[in-house]
């Protein structure tokens, strides 16, 4: 199963090579992994979207608990949460197609946000799944190059995670 | 006053209290060699290979439960280390290891003697420091120092770089660690603790398997007063050798891979299975579906990563194996007190268990054909072991010689068998024997050693020579890898694959060219003779070279995979 999990660690030299090198040493899993600061500059967050059965997790989190650098672990899936990602999309536009390319990036409340004579550069955000559908969608008319930036997260309670 | 980091450097090791440095200079450690030329306020053992001083810092550091401290140069010092640094993490041995590193501004350049050795030590070790800054490095020592001993002890390394040493701070050194994500559990939940005495009280079939880290949390005294008080058997890992007395009569032996007939079997047939400071390692699980199949398992273990990690565990318990273990014996004497005189049934109702486990004891006792002609491994062991009275502190190297030792020595007392567990590694017991024979001057101290481990590590001869060490070291000589060997003849078809070490030195020679005593016993009536002669040795080192039987193989075994109650016996 997938789950989300979020880490608070030292927002420190060497600590993601720590974290990255935990997951590839004991064969586990990361299918995307994205860091960035928190509200404290000495902290960052990383979410990080894994696969395993629940004694993998378990192994997972407990793991990640050891690691010095490491201030606080949550497996998001066991509870409610928000999750979004950000891809841009360069699709190509025929003359012809453009009016259906731009309806279907309207639904999915998408934006052009860079256009060439033959290309047009989409931003999209959203969840996994939506992501997923609206690059099928363009699939037909030819994708030139995805970047996604991996599933970011966040609990709904109100607490503060900081 | 403002200090440089060498300096620093020193005092920081003098508060905590060291009294022996293991190490090795070069180029980027010279500023502390310098600053170390007339300190008196502890040693420095200059080693001849930096695996060596990893090894001996581990081995001062398991036979006295106080961290191993290791001082090497940048580059090939450091990376030198790396085997010494991974059979310590495996076995949960506290070290700290500092190395130097080229100056900060040439890190990354591949700089002369530059490697990543913060990147090449993070899967082994506990934690690592790279030391940017001289104004860190006494908090970064305090910090090594506390996370190396405390929780799950393992080792820290201190990278640091050239110009930090030569660069100039205030010296303070900090009154206490303030690492807020770094909070071992220590005492276990009562609630957990109540469920598992509860469990044990209804068992039938009780036992109770420990490892290591009844001797890294020196909770021996609490595991005999727990064992005696319900009168439950105890079977110890390799690890766990000494934390129960060996000659004990609830004693099973070792279990596992070549653990004893009795112990693998009361394992397989246990209804309650209490493991304590153990990790369930292949080598003791066997195949893993079927270990302890009819048993309810409470585990305690400091830990959380350890339990339910390979083996589904019914209560688990974290905390620090002595304070469970203490609460448990007052749980105990409570339920003692609530029960009355029904209480002495408890134990009674084991009857039928302890007379089933004593039967397999009688049935399959460790055991070897003496022949006359050759000596036999097992039998060196034992004549130490009665010529010693038990009272050496036995290290090993790795192979048959290793579990020979663990089979045939019995040790009545933790921190007296010292060996690489978990990694495994040849070359590991004679520095181990070297840093424990430090620690203890007055102490015998002897390595059993294999003719092939033994060359792996042979340098530090030089090392026990220098400093006067009466180390002893016995070579089961086989000619052979001889475990390896082993395994080729029982599942390889006898078809000896670059096992046999025919080409060897005379030992006896090179103990003598390094200025060591050396002794050689070829008939069973001369083994005495040249134990005797080495245990009256008190300023050199010995080496004594048994040839012992090259067919001699390691009996019980269970063949990798399979379960424990399938041994081949002898
Ligand atoms: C550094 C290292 N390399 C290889 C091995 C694999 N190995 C395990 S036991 C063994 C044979 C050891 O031979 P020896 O030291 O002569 O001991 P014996 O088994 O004959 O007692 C080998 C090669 C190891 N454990 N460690």
């Amino acid at each position: 199963m997938r789950h989300t999990i979020s880490i608070l660690v030292d927002n420190e030299f060497g600590v993601l090579s720590k974290v990255a090198g935990l997951f590839s040493g004991r064969g586990f899993n990361i299918e995307s992994l994205c860091v960035a600061e928190t509200l404290d500059p000495q902290v960052s967050r990383m979410t990080i979207v894994t696969t395993g059965d629940d004694q993998v997790v378990e192994q997972i989190t407990k793991q990640l608990n050891k690691l010095i650098n490491v201030i606080k672990v949550s497996d998001l899936t066991a509870e409610e949460h928000i999750e979004r990602e950000l891809a841009m999309i360069k699709v190509n536009v025929d003359v012809k197609d453009r009016a259906e390319i731009l309806s279907i990036i309207d639904i999915f409340r998408g934006k052009v946000v860079d256009v060439s004579p033959t290309t047009y550069t989409i931003e999209m955000t959203g969840d996994n799944e939506k992501v997923n559908a609206i690059i099928k969608l363009l699939r037909p008319f030819g994708i030139k190059e995805i970047v996604r930036t991996g599933k970011i997260a966040m609990a709904r309670s109100p607490k503060s995670g900081k | 006053m403002k200090k440089t980091g060498a300096q620093i450097f020193i005092d920081c090791l003098i508060k905590e209290g060291v009294d022996t440095i293991f190490g090795f200079p070069g180029g980027a450690v010279l500023p502390i060699y310098d600053a170390l030329y007339g300190v008196t306020a502890f040693k420095h053992i200059l080693v001849r290979h930096e695996q060596g001083a990893v090894h001996m810092a581990d081995g001062y550091a398991r036979a006295t439960g106080r961290p191993g401290i290791v001082l090497v140069t940048s580059g090939p010092g450091a990376t030198n280390t790396v085997t010494g640094i991974a059979t310590a993490y495996m076995d949960s041995i506290p070290l700290v290891v500092f190395t130097g590193q080229v100056p900060t501004a040439l890190i990354g350049n591949d700089a002369f003697q530059e490697a990543d050795i913060i990147g090449i030590t993070r899967p082994c070790t506990k934690h690592n420091y790279l030391v940017k800054d001289v104004k860190d490095l006494a908090r970064i020592i305090k910090e090594a120092f506390y996370i190396a001993t405390t929780g799950r002890p393992g080792p820290v390394l201190v990278d640091m770089p050239k110009d930090v040493l030569n660069a100039h701070a205030e010296f303070k050194y900090p009154e206490k660690v303030e690492l807020k994500n770094y909070q071992p559990t220590y005492k276990g939940h009562p609630g957990q603790i109540k469920k598992a005495v509860d469990l044990i009280l209804k068992s039938k079939r009780p036992v109770i398997y420990t490892g290591g880290g009844v001797v890294l949390s020196n909770a021996s005294d609490e595991l005999k007063i727990f064992a005696e008080k319900l009168s439950i058997p105890v079977t110890n890992t390799l690890m766990g050798l000494g934390g129960f007395p060996g000659t004990h009569p609830l004693f099973l032996g070792m279990l596992g891979m070549h653990g004893t007939y009795a112990a693998n079997m009361a394992v397989t047939s246990t209804d309650c299975l209490i493991a304590i400071g153990a990790r369930f390692d292949d080598r003791v699980t066997g195949k893993v579906d079927e270990f302890a199949p009819y048993a309810k398992i409470i585990h305690v273990d400091i830990d959380p990563t350890s339990i339910s990690k390979n083996v589904r565990v019914d209560i688990p318990i974290v905390g620090d194996v002595k304070l469970v273990l203490k609460d448990m014996i007052k749980v105990v004497d409570e339920a003692k007190k609530a029960l009355g005189t029904d209480f002495k049934y408890v134990p009674r109702a084991l009857a039928e268990w302890h007379g089933q486990v004593n039967k397999w004891a009688e049935t399959h006792k460790l055991s070897y054909k003496l022949n006359g002609k050759t000596i036999k491994p097992q039998y060196v062991i034992e004549r130490i072991y009665n010529l010693t009275k038990g009272k050496a502190i036995i290290t090993t190297e790795v192979g048959q010689n290793q579990m020979w030792a663990a089979q045939f020595y019995k040790f009545d007392r933790p921190r007296t068998f010292l060996s690489s567990g978990g990694l495994g590694t040849m070359g590991f017991g004679f520095p181990a024997a070297i840093g424990a024979q430090l620690a203890f001057p007055d102490k015998v101290v002897i390595d059993i050693a294999g003719d092939g481990s033994i060359q792996m590590n042979i340098q530090e001869l030089a090392t026990a020579v220098q400093y006067k060490l009466p180390v002893k070291v016995a070579i089961l000589n086989n000619r052979f890898l001889g475990m390896v060997r082993q395994w080729q003849e029982f599942f390889y078809e006898k078809r000896y694959s670059y096992t046999c070490m025919d080409v060897a030195p005379d030992f006896v020679k090179v103990a003598e060219a390094y200025g060591a005593v050396g002794l050689r016993a070829a008939t069973v009536d001369e083994v005495d003779w040249v134990i005797k002669k080495a245990l009256a040795v008190k300023n050199k080192p010995v080496f004594m070279d048994f040839q012992v039987d090259p067919a001699e193989d390691v009996y019980p075994m269970v063949p990798a995979g399979q379960p424990l109650n399938k041994m081949l016996l002898v």
